[in-house]
């Protein structure tokens, strides 16, 4: 993809970045445009570390620009506003997640699910319609449209909330969509992860059945009895797997490596859906006589749209939803890169940004 | 001493089997059940040839059982009603399709959703009720619990509606459930054969737009002069492919070989729906991206239930729908297989049974 060059903007920008596949985040300086009229600046104060932080940071789907800042899971607070902002004053505490733009006039935006319009923009290594590369929030700051940013509500935690901008709405998004959200529905969650933990909660405050699906057993305590979960399945234990099936009106796969599907279909029942989140790198072999026999689905969802995380985020403050958060410096982030690589969190980093982010200045 | 096909039941019977894997039909006797209470006995008029009948018949899948009596597009007359029937009457015009057997009192079965019932059994190669084996509508005559009989409309001819009992019905169903009734919304049909050119009838009589996906050129003029479709895309046509990007809001893809599911995937609108009904015997490749980025589905539908198989004839009755049918023979059934497997077919065989197939002296 073509370099837009570092164009010199007005404001002077610090977070950290990496500038090659290698992935390796360092200090890094950098520029932002002044606040637009509809625009609000925010002084960053959280930002959870998501998985696709670390596929972009590794160019694994081979999109990726350099420098790159990441960070789409933004908390922080409001230090500046645009003339016409009506949404926003000065001090509020609001959230930024994974799109900071898109065209404002398809069917899809028109409808609210800016999420799927063709040209939406992603916050960090997206490009901005005056052609500059976006850098997300491992950074002090950052400049946004007030259309695509949500006021978080002083009842909840920040840096628990932070997560909730991309891994909540990625669940919670499907579990309305797709019928799954309420009493007398089972979900199963594959993975228990940055992504699988907020839907279990989720899951719970709509009033579901919720098992989890998982290939570490060792997780199944926290599952339980930390989430709430009402079951678990240890997804290499065939006899467990095998009296599961048929169980589940809906599935939520957010396995983002390559996995068999098949067992999953076969733990719906009649009618079921599985809907598949994680960005995999190969397709999936899909068994046309385990979709006919039985009339079950399979379906994709990403993120949400604007309004259903604002929606998404009340509705997490009311029951009390927030994630199970490591916080961590702005230094311990390779070390984190390195950790979530091999799953090792329970089960979201999220960098301290406003207290260690300007101690590495160099 | 172990019972053989021709001895299990009291009924002689007659027709056409497979023996094994080669697939190769010849004549075949073996026997039918008494008429039971709750049953009805047709004698076969017509039987269409659905490409199940090939996989079957070659073990494609399998699960075959030789031999096996394929068929189950059928139609005939009542000529026998058990004293508890009160469907039907003798000399009804009457059709059996793919399904002769179910629980008939799970959740399932307790919806009219019989196809999904977890005992259901079918017309052929299955274990029915009485724990033998199934024989289907390449015969001369067949025994069948009235739960599973329906009502020819009139109006609807018997050669000509035969393939609607599976064809019809496979397609139709997950119009239906999927929701792809809405008028002016726009459906693709991919694969123009026994099941697409149905699906194209009944699309337009939902009233949709209805564009066929198709690998076959020769077939575009047919498609849109004769079964009314509003156009036609080539599936190798990669400009014509790419100009038709997210314009479809459901697509019926009735292709029964492996095929790249990518290209279609991308036809389909934000929130648009796939459902695949062939059968094929290698997985597809399901990509993710464009499931994620587009919230697509991909869903699966296997016939319908005895109350919808009945409600889509007397919508094809009401709508004129029938299928293009080539009347065949029973003795040229062989080469009709091997066309079959090419396609070679506008766009369904039916056996003309009732004159053609002959016990022999």
């Amino acid at each position: 993809m073509e370099r837009l060059g570092e164009k010199y903007q007005s404001v002077e920008g610090f977070g950290w970045a990496a500038r090659d596949s290698s992935g390796h985040l360092s200090p890094f300086v950098f520029s932002r445009r002044e606040t637009g009229e509809e625009e609000v600046r925010v002084k960053v104060l959280y930002c959870g570390v998501c998985h696709s932080d670390l596929h972009c940071l590794k160019n694994e789907w081979h999109s990726s620009i350099y420098p790159l800042v990441p960070g789409h899971e933004i908390v922080g607070e409001v230090s500046e506003i645009g003339r016409k902002v009506s949404k926003f004053n000065i001090g509020d505490k609001i959230g930024v997640g994974c799109i900071v733009d898109s065209c404002r006039t398809c069917e899809s935006c028109r409808e609210d699910q800016e999420n799927y319009c063709t040209k939406a923009v992603a916050t960090y290594n997206g490009v901005h319609y005056d052609g500059t590369v976006n850098y997300g929030g491992y950074s002090d700051h950052i400049v946004v449209d007030e259309r695509y940013a949500v006021k978080i509500p002083h009842t909840l935690p920040l840096a628990s909330a932070a997560p909730l901008l991309c891994a909540g709405i990625s669940m919670y998004s499907p579990m309305k969509y797709f019928g799954l959200a309420g009493p007398g529905k089972h979900i199963g969650i594959v993975g228990l992860g940055g992504l699988g933990h907020i839907g279990v909660r989720f899951a719970k405050a709509f009033g579901s059945k919720v098992t989890v699906v998982s290939s570490t057993a060792g997780k199944s305590k926290d599952a339980l009895e930390n989430f709430g979960a009402d079951g678990f399945l240890v997804s290499t234990d065939e006899d467990q797997m095998q009296a599961a099936m048929g169980t589940m009106d809906g599935i939520i796969d957010t396995v983002s490596v390559s996995h068999s599907i098949l067992p999953l279909v076969g733990l719906l029942k009649p009618n079921g859906k599985l809907i598949l989140l994680g960005a995999t790198d190969k397709p999936f072999d899909l068994h046309a006589f385990s979709l006919i026999l039985g009339r079950k689905s399979i379906a994709g969802s990403a993120i949400g749209g604007i309004k259903e995380t604002q929606e998404m985020i009340n509705f997490a403050a009311e029951h009390g939803i927030k994630a199970e958060i490591e916080t961590i410096s702005m230094e311990y982030v390779n070390t984190a890169m390195d950790r979530l690589a091999k799953g090792d969190v329970r089960y979201r980093f999220v960098i301290d940004i406003a207290n260690t982010l300007p101690a590495t200045r160099p | 001493m172990a019972k053989t096909p021709e001895t299990e039941h009291p009924n002689k019977a007659f027709g056409w089997a497979a023996r094994d894997k080669t697939g190769l039909l010849s004549p075949f006797h073996f026997s039918r059940r008494d008429n039971g209470e709750n049953d009805v006995t047709v004698k076969i008029l017509y039987c269409g040839v659905c490409h199940s009948d090939l996989h079957t018949i070659k073990n494609d899948w399998g699960f075959s059982y030789y031999p096996v009596v394929p068929g189950h597009e059928i139609v005939g007359i009542a000529t026998k009603v058990g004293k508890n029937v009160t469907k039907f009457r003798e000399g009804d015009r009457v059709g059996v399709g793919v399904i002769t057997g179910s629980c008939q009192s799970c959740e399932s079965c307790d919806q009219d959703l019989e196809n999904y019932c977890p005992q259901m059994s079918f017309t052929y190669n299955s274990i029915g009720a009485d724990g033998t084996k199934t024989y289907g509508g390449y015969s001369e005559s067949i025994v069948v619990d009235q739960r599973f009989v329906l009502l020819f409309p009139e109006g609807l001819p018997s050669d000509s509606g035969a393939p609607l009992l599976c064809a019809g019905i496979t397609v139709y169903s997950p119009m239906k459930y999927y929701g792809m009734t809405e008028p002016g919304k726009h459906l693709g049909v991919a694969g123009l054969g026994g099941l697409g050119h149905v699906a194209v009838k009944i699309g337009k009589a939902f009233g949709l737009k209805v564009t066929v996906i198709s690998s076959s050129p020769s077939k575009e003029d047919e498609a849109i002069n004769r079964l009314g479709a509003d156009s036609f895309l080539v599936s190798s046509d990669s400009q014509k492919m790419k100009a038709a990007v997210a314009t479809m809001d459901y697509i019926i893809d009735t292709v029964s070989a492996v095929h790249a599911l990518f290209p279609l995937l991308g036809l389909l609108k934000v929130n648009g729906k796939l459902v695949t009904l062939g059968l094929p015997e290698k997985p597809l490749e399901l990509p993710i991206f464009p499931l994620v980025l587009g919230r697509k589905m991909v869903g699966g539908s296997d016939i319908g239930g005895m109350k919808e198989t009945q409600e889509m004839l007397d919508f094809c009755a009401k709508h004129n729908i029938t299928a293009d049918i080539e009347l065949i023979k029973m003795d040229e059934i062989n080469t009709a297989m091997e066309r079959l497997a090419k396609s070679d077919v506008r766009y369904r065989f039916v056996i003309d049974v009732a004159n053609s197939l002959s016990p022999p002296p």
